[in-house]
């Protein structure tokens, strides 16, 4: 009796188990949702795309969705004086960007909510100082306050005006995974390292999706 | 018969006091204990690093920083006030802005900074709170406590 109730732990253990890894080796195959899909008509969807916009990079360069062409790339909110969870986040981006540097299919780029203060100087030296040298692949950016926060909703990184807040702004750390179509493909806490495991597990998933010798047409 | 009766209460009491005296106090000593180090999780790891080692070029290490053995005497006021413009530490000028912890108890300043001191490696005398707060007039920072 003793033996067969081991047995049974064991067959059911691997049971679990060969669950379990099909489950791990299926994910891959499938690929990554795209965020904010609307369903117009059954069977219908539209999803929506990054819209164009005009931004200025560290290294006074224009940054446009031409800057991204045929690349996947990961977007940050933050501000140079930040106290709070930008160190945090970007301790974690440049985990990220370790990881992919000098990959040209992936782009990085972090907008600042608090362009009054960080003018190109404070964001190229704040680029600088985290061991950024050039925006070649990791874009510092500013614009009007309202162009910014009209993106941060878009990116899904909740920013908002607070008076009590440190230089009057709250944002959520969200890291937001964007496509060569300029579909969001994963939005991650970038305050917490489980999410951003998670973040390195999603893109080499999309990078599969890139046709071969991608970055030909870029620049 | 009878004196099992009234022995037995009078240990189950003794036992309960013991037992919540046993549970009391190293709720006591344990929470002051690594109250230091859970203010440091709380409000620096963020910036200075889960183990001190700073960010980069961007935020200072409290790790091996030469700037805590020369600025030892200034260390409570820059918790209770925070800190602007450009400093270095180890050889490096970092110039950020640290913000003020004005709701820390003179205490809690003092367990900070003995759990900073001897982190990671680090190695340097205790604070006593009475040190501390006396350090914190310099800024008018002391609330006693």
């Amino acid at each position: 009796m003793p033996r067969f109730s081991f047995l049974r732990t064991v067959l059911g253990l691997s049971a679990a188990s060969l669950l379990l890894l099909s489950a791990c080796q299926s994910t891959p195959d499938k690929p990554l949702p795209i965020y904010g899909g609307e369903e117009i008509a059954p069977g219908d969807t539209v999803y929506p795309r990054i819209p164009d916009y005009t931004l200025l990079n560290q290294d006074r360069q224009t940054v446009t969705p031409a800057t991204f062409a045929g690349k996947v790339y990961v977007s940050d909110f933050f501000f140079a004086t930040c106290p709070d969870i930008c160190p945090v986040m970007q301790t974690q981006m440049l985990r990220v960007y370790e990881k992919y540097k000098d990959d040209p299919r992936v782009g990085f780029i972090s907008h600042t909510i608090d362009p009054s203060h960080d003018s190109i100087p404070v964001l190229r030296d704040y680029a600088q100082r985290l061991g950024v040298p050039t925006a070649r692949q990791w874009h510092f950016v500013t614009a009007p306050r309202d162009t910014i926060f009209h993106l941060a909703r878009i990116y899904m990184a909740g920013v908002q005006l607070h008076p009590d807040a440190p230089r009057g702004v709250l944002h959520s750390g969200a890291f937001a995974l964007v496509d060569p179509q300029r579909h969001i493909r994963g939005v991650y806490d970038g305050t917490v390292p489980d999410q951003v495991d998670k973040l390195l597990a999603d893109l080499p998933r999309l990078l599969a999706e890139l046709p071969e010798a991608p970055a030909a047409a870029a620049k | 018969m009878s004196t099992r009766v009234t022995f037995r209460p009078a240990l189950l009491r003794l036992l309960a006091a013991l037992a919540a005296v046993a549970l009391v106090l190293p709720g006591c000593f344990t929470d002051r204990q690594n109250e230091g180090q859970r203010l440091y999780a709380a409000r620096c790891a963020g910036c200075h690093g889960a183990n001190g080692q700073g960010l980069r070029r961007l935020m200072p290490p409290l790790a091996g920083s030469d700037y805590l053995q020369r600025h030892r005497a200034e260390l409570p006021c820059l918790i209770r006030r925070g800190q602007q413009g450009p400093i270095t530490v180890n050889g490096v000028l970092y110039d950020q802005v640290m913000p003020a912890h004005e709701d820390l108890t003179d205490s809690q300043i003092t367990n900070l900074l003995n759990y900073v001191h001897n982190a990671w490696g680090n190695r340097a005398p205790k604070h006593t709170i009475r040190e501390v707060s006396e350090l914190l007039r310099a800024c008018d920072g002391s609330d006693g406590r």
